[in-house]
């Protein structure tokens, strides 16, 4: 088998997989990483959602071949100790209800307020329009971007 | 405000017990089921409780901390946070030490626990306050009589006891002591105007695992040597495997084995994605077994039966026939419902590893002690070797009532003699489900002299009926001649409990109907409810479990908060009310058109009356998801069959709600001190009449077919918007 070294929330690292191996399942099973959600597999849901060199990217449709030598942050890496003014935001609000795609969701709302650090409530509304929250906790998810995009400021 | 006393039937020597750890400190064993109403039978002789039996723990260190071990399964419905709430609330402890963890499920010394229509903060409210308080008040005794003085001159706060003096010891102090008293027999609970931590936010326990993305769901469990599995199973209801080739899966890199078993081959990988891509490379031969059904079958089967005569009579008050016969008017209408999947985020899962020995089963499953015993029954094995273990689940709905993925997980495991866990794909998982059935209503009125005088719902539904006191739910007991009427067809598609099964569907056909109706009276919407409601108000029908009184509150609440009939230019409101799982829950749904004339939700104002509210913030999430959920699906998910085979298999060609069609919740409670009821469920089936109903106000359209989008003709729209 291959191998690919890239770094993953900052530090290099080299994994032994098919290069068709979608990121999504050597963070889970290979890095021990589970952060990362599996939720369809068809970049439809945005559950396994990370940044590659900064940029928020579905990690189920993302083969490990592509991303030698790129930067990879994950719902791991987000911050040392869940400091991330998301994470305390989503904190704050009690987000999540049963939390399984709050990870894909966070990384979503991350990469987006790095670009967009002062956004309108339509924009954070179409911007977290690709991530799927089952139990439908997007009344809260809306304001912990925005209460995170206010302490940025 | 009102108040309630709920009696206790159990006798709190047998359910309560206490031992001093050997590491320091005092564990408290709890039976949650004894405090079940006459729905639930206790598994075992009561009398003959040893501490094996018990299901719920505390644990009170020597430092006064406090690990409350939840008992219930948790789905995203806020039960390991509201549960350990109730216990700190009548221990008295602040709740900043007390450590919750999930109670582990273990069938040969743990009882029944279910997370499932809306029930465990119903079922387990007596006992946990009953455990808290008994443990309080042992320290409280331990207390003084190392004081020397009545305990009853002393008193406990935030794990802390004070006596007559002003002396004070901590919970942790006497806990040594307190583990070796009696268990008292009477323990006074708190006024609920005493409370501190009841009634007060409480953040998810798993807060910090979730946005940290530490391991917490069955799909992040590990253990050593496993194995992953994806199963092929039939490509549609009513056909069975002939043959299959395995050739080329395992020819694929990581595949270590492949099994079959019945009609299902199961692929065995080092991970996840070769498991995936063996699956894809089996090749099977399959033959039909039985009907091939479709959803056009389907449709035409349920029609004919609402036009027929065969039915099951589910209540019949009065004469709907001569109240019909004697009408000025009658009024008809049909409701249609697709089949639906549950589409929890985190797909089926299980993790089984089967020894000569031993069953040790990890994952998230609604109904653990059930599953459990039938893994064991299935395997010829005894559930003394049987060990499950509950991990969070993304999302349950319903699906995880039913353990056919731990079933796969325990045989493969056999049959391979591995460790493995079982993982469905998203297309495995919408596509070997087991669905809310597709329904249709027809509900028909007669009114005479302006006033409505007769009500007859019939019920054609697949392979089951609704079930339990649903016949009687409002508006039973509001009209003098009702009657509900029910059938069914029986289709080789599994189906199954799905988020307030029927009610999901019936409260949508009911609260739209009322809707032409108090049109057809020239009636408000609200003031026609508020009418009937009169009539169902000190009813002796014990079949009657809504409360007139209740509905009334809601519905008058929500209207409130809405401001009903006064709504802004531009701004169009529906409105429904429904009791469901013991919650009462009325709503405002406000619709707007927008620049391409189609209406938009933009916001719904909710009224629930659980009772006293455990954990607002959990509460108001579980409204405001359920609602949201109920819209969206009302709105946007199809699903069918062709040829036995479902028509949709992921999120390409299923829709469900994203944030971007969201409207903003609002959501309000009506303050009592009722003992209080469930949330995962109650919000959800008045959303989609209130916004279908707000949509007929806004367009002139009235949706009876759901999903919405489907059926909403955007010509008619225009031509009423102009």
């Amino acid at each position: 088998m291959p191998s690919f070294s890239l770094t993953i929330n900052g530090k290099n690292v080299t994994v032994t997989a098919d290069a068709d191996t979608p990121l999504l399942w050597v963070l889970r099973d290979e890095l021990d990483m589970v952060g990362t959600k599996y939720g369809c597999g068809i970049g439809q849901c945005g559950a396994c959602t990370v940044h590659v060199d900064g940029a928020a990217t579905r990690s189920c449709l993302l083969q490990i071949a592509t991303l030698d030598g790129k930067e990879v942050t994950t719902i791991e890496g987000l911050s040392e100790d869940g400091s991330h003014p998301l994470q305390q935001a989503w904190k704050e609000l009690d987000v999540p209800q049963c939390g399984y795609c709050q990870a894909g969701q966070i990384m979503t709302a991350a990469s987006f307020l790095k670009e967009n650090p002062t956004p309108t409530d339509k924009e954070i509304r179409e911007a977290m329009h690709g991530n799927l929250c089952r139990c439908a906790s997007y009344n809260r998810i809306e304001k912990a971007v925005a209460a995170a995009a206010g302490k940025s400021n | 405000m009102e108040t309630q006393n709920t009696p206790f039937t159990f006798s709190r020597r047998n359910f309560l017990k206490t031992s001093a750890l050997a590491s320091g400190g005092m564990l408290i064993g709890f039976n949650l089921f004894t405090a079940c109403k006459s729905e639930v039978q206790p598994p075992v002789d009561i009398a003959n409780l040893n501490f094996n039996d018990f299901n719920a723990f505390i644990k009170i260190a020597d430092n006064g901390m406090v690990t409350i071990f939840s008992p219930n399964p948790e789905i995203g419905q806020g039960v390991k946070t509201s549960m350990p709430m109730i216990i700190a609330e009548e221990l008295d402890v602040p709740w900043e030490h007390v450590h919750v963890a999930q109670g582990i499920l273990d069938n040969k010394n743990y009882q029944r626990q279910v997370a499932g229509g809306s029930q465990s903060i119903r079922f387990g409210w007596d006992a946990l306050r009953q455990t808290g308080a008994t443990a309080r008040q042992m320290l409280v005794n331990a207390a003084a009589a190392k004081w020397g003085v009545d305990a009853s001159t002393c008193s406990a706060s935030d794990g802390i006891i004070t006596n007559a003096n002003g002396e004070t010891l901590g919970y942790g102090d006497v806990v040594k002591e307190a583990a070796a008293l009696e268990v008292p027999e009477d323990v006074t609970l708190k006024d609920p105007k005493d409370y501190k931590i009841i009634g007060t936010d409480a953040v998810n326990v798993d807060i910090d695992k979730i946005i940290t993305g530490e391991p917490l769901f069955g799909l992040d469990y590990k253990a050593e040597g496993m194995k992953y599995a994806v199963v092929l199973r039939p490509p549609a209801f009513g056909k069975k495997l002939v043959s299959y080739d395995d050739t080329a899966t395992r020819a694929v890199n990581g595949v270590v084995d492949v099994v079959r078993f019945g009609d299902k081959v199961a692929v065995l990988a080092n991970n996840t994605w070769a498991a995936m891509k063996g699956k894809k490379a089996l090749t099977a031969e399959w033959e039909v077994d039985s009907d091939l059904e479709s959803t056009e079958e389907h449709d035409k089967i349920l029609t004919e039966i609402l036009d027929g005569n065969k039915f099951d009579e589910r209540r019949n008050d009065g004469n709907v026939k001569a109240a019909f016969a004697a009408a000025d008017k009658v009024i008809e209408r049909t409701y249609e419902s697709p089949f639906l999947p549950h589409n929890c985020m985190e797909p089926m899962n299980f993790y089984a590893d089967v020894k000569a020995d031993k069953i040790h089963l990890v994952g998230p499953i609604q109904t653990p002690s059930g599953t459990a015993r039938r893994v064991a029954e299935k395997l010829g094995r005894s559930e003394d070797e049987v060990l499950l273990e509950m991990t969070r689940m993304g999302g349950g709905f319903g699906r995880r009532l039913y353990g056919d993925f731990v079933m796969e997980a325990a045989e493969i495991s056999n049959l391979a003699g591995q460790p493995v866990k079982v993982v469905y794909t998203r297309e495995d998982d919408m596509g070997a489900g087991i669905y809310r059935p597709a329904i249709k209503y027809r509900i028909a009125a007669s009114i005479k002299d302006g006033k409505l005088t007769g009500y007859h719902l019939k019920e054609a539904a697949i392979n089951r009926n609704m079930y339990g006191l649903i016949p009687h739910f409002f508006p039973a007991g509001c009209i003098e001649n009702y009657r509900v009427d029910t059938a069914n067809y029986q289709s080789n598609i599994t189906i199954g409990a799905w988020r307030a099964p029927y009610t999901n569907f019936l409260a949508f056909a009911e609260q739209s109907f009322f809707d032409e109706l108090a049109r057809e009276l020239e009636q408000d919407p609200v003031q026609l409810r508020i009418d009937l409601l009169q009539n169902v108000k000190g009813t002796t029908d014990e079949n009657i479990q809504y409360s007139g009184d209740r509905m009334e509150g809601v519905i008058k609440l929500a209207a409130e908060k809405a401001n009903w009939g006064n709504a802004p230019e531009g701004v169009y409101q529906g409105f429904a009310a429904y009791y469901s799982h013991n919650t009462h829950v009325a709503e405002v749904a406000e619709v707007e058109m927008d620049s391409y004339g189609k209406p938009v939700v933009k916001r719904v104002v909710v009224a629930a009356d659980c009772g006293i509210v455990v954990n607002p913030t959990g509460a108001k999430n579980q409204i405001e998801g359920g609602v949201i959920d109920g819209i969206g699906h009302a709105m946007y998910s199809d699903f069918g069959f062709a040829e036995g085979a479902p028509t949709a298999t992921n999120f390409d060609r299923y829709q469900l709600i994203r944030m971007n069609d969201t409207p903003k919740v609002e959501t309000y409670f009506v303050e009592n001190e009722l003992s209080p009821t469930g949330l995962g469920e109650p919000g959800l089936p008045p959303a989609g009449g209130a916004v279908a109903n707000a949509i007929a106000a806004a367009t002139g359209q009235r949706l009876t077919q759901q999903p919405f989008v489907k059926y909403m003709g955007e010509a008619e729209v225009q031509e009423i918007k102009g």
